[in-house]
């Protein structure tokens, strides 16, 4: 090693020494509340909104629902910010007090840090009457974030396929949804099913059958607390079905070079059949439709296929949560944005997505669902914390691609193994990271 | 600084020895300069180099430092409460052997810049001597460095897709195939392998042209009157003249390969057997939230850089070149 190197690293070893605990958001504004404003006319201030809606931010959305809301918050000025790799450019920015005023609260973020970087939008006590999903941000009893749409898991398909196949009842058993995709490759063109392998995060959307596999609202408590991947179990049923899917070449050729925004149209003229993934994806699949200029009413949604007492069963859960930055120097005008975008911008209509708001009607898309006798759960989330916990800790990673792409390899022979060693040793990990992780 | 020294070196890969040749008178020390002079003197070099000091010190030593101080915490990356855990993210690095697995990733992009070193010197060489379109060659070898690497990552996506341009392409020679280029893992690091030879190449070319170029022209003369063919031209004249750069190329090329990146994370973000060392350090940082650990590896990774360019240094000592 030469002089010049040794002096490098003697410098970088000195300051190394001087520099440990120069992170960290200062505590002093912890427990701070975001009231709701007593008069719309008399709030004002500039508040920024981040969103990962770059599309709604691109093409004026955004500023119509802002300029919608200053007509009641006249003194407000709503500025927005779209991050195309949400998760990874808000954890950096979190880091300092900067991170707009209102933005929709990341994975990253522990539950119960949440007072350090939230202001707190009352309790839950009192919003869980009008709310839909308050308990997945509620830390001791104060609710710090409002989703604005409800989302529900279920696999976005081409009915006109579908149909041309034979198939007009939804599958109830993995067998029948195997048998019927079977039936889409013989007697059609399409692709039966498309794992959008490419794009990543479309394959963690399989993480969302727990609960609808056995209609059990403490799935996620059951997460938390045993293996996942024991015999019978909601993960284990919904992995099996899409390694089936592939092995037996009813996915694409090569997934590797799936291609998102293409399967959109590809769907919607159908060249492909079926896709998982959730009630959000309704209205890209039919946007997708109308553009490629064929019937968007072509686009149908329809459940897991498990029945528990003769019922399917559905989950919905909430979309990013809403919060305010503690750090925000106007956060009544914040609170504001939060309360009527949830409750009066009509976002959760346009996007045909399930409300918030306790009393409200189920949107129009959904009408299947209703006719078929779908039943609705919400699970309970009071094991969330937890789970993610070990998911981190054990690097499983059941929210991540990353186990999904192993699969789908497996499955397609680039991966050597069999799928119960696979999901035995997912099991095992899991569990005996479980032990380690206190709550 | 100056000399009398008039006959510059044509050839810039070789420094005069000034301090021999400047005439004594020269170098004669004049009377001793009022104190102030003397500290300005002193100080001067330090003004010019403020600003790109302040510039390497912030973002890159300090990085550094803050990265060496994470490796010793169980940080998660944004929350408010960090704990020193002493050498455990070390201990947890060497004692997990599935952390170390992916250097076998980098076999690949080693052969890949074996290929590259070898393709570079073979254009710089005919580049450098007249031929046609000479300049537009040029141009189209160095092309691919001006393009940012992230677009280079969704074009050959569109080129290795099934029926994508690859295929095409091979379709018109009559060969149709049916190959999934990024379905195997070694089809997949070798497709990988390929765009970042394509990626890297021209840096390479243009570093070896810039090199032979400041070779004088009357050596090649010289060697053509005694009769040297091309083949001997390059052995005894190029390759030796350019050394220092190869030897640069070379440990350049080792530690790119054991960090590469950019093209695998955006093509299969390390799936089907492609990841390498630091997308696992990515994926331990921003999927699993384990800042600490990830700290460590990116430490280790720097230390086995380090250790690989110091002990290649050892092998190939870095002689002046004198080729007159």
């Amino acid at each position: 090693m030469n002089r010049r190197t040794v002096q490098v690293l003697a410098t970088v070893a000195g300051a190394a020494l001087l520099l440990p605990g120069c992170t960290g958001t200062g505590g002093s504004a912890k427990g701070a509340d975001a009231k709701a404003p007593d008069d719309p006319s008399q709030v004002s201030g500039t508040i920024t909104v981040l969103t990962v809606r770059t599309d709604l931010v691109q093409d004026g959305t955004m500023k119509k629902y802002a300029a919608e809301f200053n007509k009641t918050y006249p003194k407000v000025k709503v500025e927005f910010q779209a991050l195309t790799n949400y998760e990874a450019e808000i954890k950096i920015r979190m880091n300092t007090d900067d991170y707009g005023d209102v933005l929709l609260i990341p994975a990253v973020i522990k539950k119960d840090d949440y007072p350090k970087f939230f202001a707190s939008l009352g309790t839950a006590a009192e919003r869980s009457k009008k709310y839909r999903f308050t308990d997945f941000t509620t830390v001791d009893g104060k609710v710090y974030g409002q989703s604005p749409v409800g989302v529900m898991p279920g696999f976005v398909y081409n009915k006109r396929v579908w149909k041309q196949a034979g198939v007009t009842e939804w599958p109830t058993t993995a067998a029948e949804f195997l048998a019927d995709l079977k039936a889409i490759k013989a007697k059609t063109d399409a692709i039966p099913y498309y794992t959008n392998f490419a794009a990543q995060w479309p394959l963690t959307s399989w993480t969302y059958v727990d609960g609808s596999v056995h209609c059990d609202p403490q799935a996620t408590t059951k997460l938390a607390e045993g293996d996942p991947w024991a015999e019978g179990s909601d993960l284990r049923v919904g992995d099996t079905l899409l390694y089936d899917i592939v092995k037996q070449g009813l996915a694409e050729k090569d997934p590797t070079t799936s291609n998102w925004e293409e399967s959109k149209p590809r769907t919607a003229k159908g060249e492909i059949a079926t896709q998982w993934l959730g009630t959000w994806a309704i209205i890209q699949f039919q946007d997708a439709a109308k553009k490629a200029g064929v019937n968007p009413d072509d686009i149908g949604f329809m459940p897991f296929p498990a029945q528990t007492d003769g019922t399917f069963c559905a989950t919905v859960g909430p979309d990013y949560n809403q919060a305010v930055n503690v750090h925000s120097p106007h956060k009544e005008a914040a609170r504001a944005w939060i309360d009527w975008f949830t409750d009066k911008s009509g976002y959760d209509k346009d996007n045909l997505a399930i409300s918030p708001l306790k009393d409200a009607a189920m949107p129009e898309v959904l009408k299947p669902y209703e006719e078929a006798g779908v039943k609705l759960i919400e699970l309970d989330d009071a094991a969330g914390a937890k789970v993610k916990l070990i998911d981190d800790e054990s690097e499983v990673g059941i929210y991540k691609p990353e186990y999904r792409q192993d699969l789908v390899d497996l499955a397609r022979g680039a991966k050597k193994g069999s799928l119960d060693d696979f999901l035995g040793g997912l099991g095992k990990k899991w569990t005996g990271t479980q032990a380690n992780v206190g709550h | 600084m100056t000399h009398a020294h008039t006959h510059t070196p044509t050839h810039g890969t070789e420094k005069a020895p000034f301090e021999a040749t400047a005439p004594a008178s020269k170098r004669a020390a004049p009377a001793p300069a009022p104190r102030r002079a003397r500290t300005w003197r002193l100080l001067t070099p330090w003004l010019f180099l403020l600003a790109p000091l302040a510039l390497l010190i912030t973002f890159t030593y300090a990085p550094i430092a803050n990265m060496v101080a994470y490796s010793f915490t169980d940080w998660d990356g944004v929350s408010p409460e960090l704990h020193y855990t002493g050498a455990e993210n070390y201990t947890e690095i060497f004692t997990r052997e599935d952390l170390f697995q992916v250097f076998w990733v980098s076999g690949y992009y080693l052969a890949a810049s074996v290929i590259q070193i070898v393709a570079a010197l073979y254009f710089a060489t005919i580049l450098s001597f007249n031929i046609r379109f000479r300049n537009f060659f040029k141009g189209v070898l160095f092309f691919p460095s001006l393009v940012n690497g992230v677009a280079i990552g969704f074009v050959f996506l569109y080129f290795f897709q099934d029926r994508g341009t690859l295929d095409t392409v091979l379709g018109l020679f009559g060969y149709h195939t049916d190959h999934a280029w990024l379905g195997t893992p070694t089809s997949a690091n070798v497709s990988l392998a390929g765009v970042s030879i394509w990626r890297y190449l021209g840096m390479n070319f243009v570093l070896f042209l810039g090199a032979i170029q400041s070779i004088p022209g009357e050596l090649y003369e010289a060697a053509e009157l005694d009769g040297a063919g091309r083949w001997h031209q390059f052995r005894y004249i190029i390759l030796p003249g350019i050394k220092p750069v190869l030897t640069l190329t070379v440990i350049l090329s080792v530690s790119g390969s054991l960090s590469a990146f950019e093209i695998p994370y955006i093509m299969t973000g390390g799936a089907t057997g492609t990841e390498t060392f630091v997308i696992q350090t990515v994926k331990l940082a921003f999927q699993f939230n384990k800042t600490g650990l990830a700290s460590a590896a990116a430490v280790v990774l720097l230390l086995i850089i380090l250790l690989v360019t110091w002990v290649q240094r050892r092998l190939v000592p870095d002689d002046r070149v004198d080729l007159v």
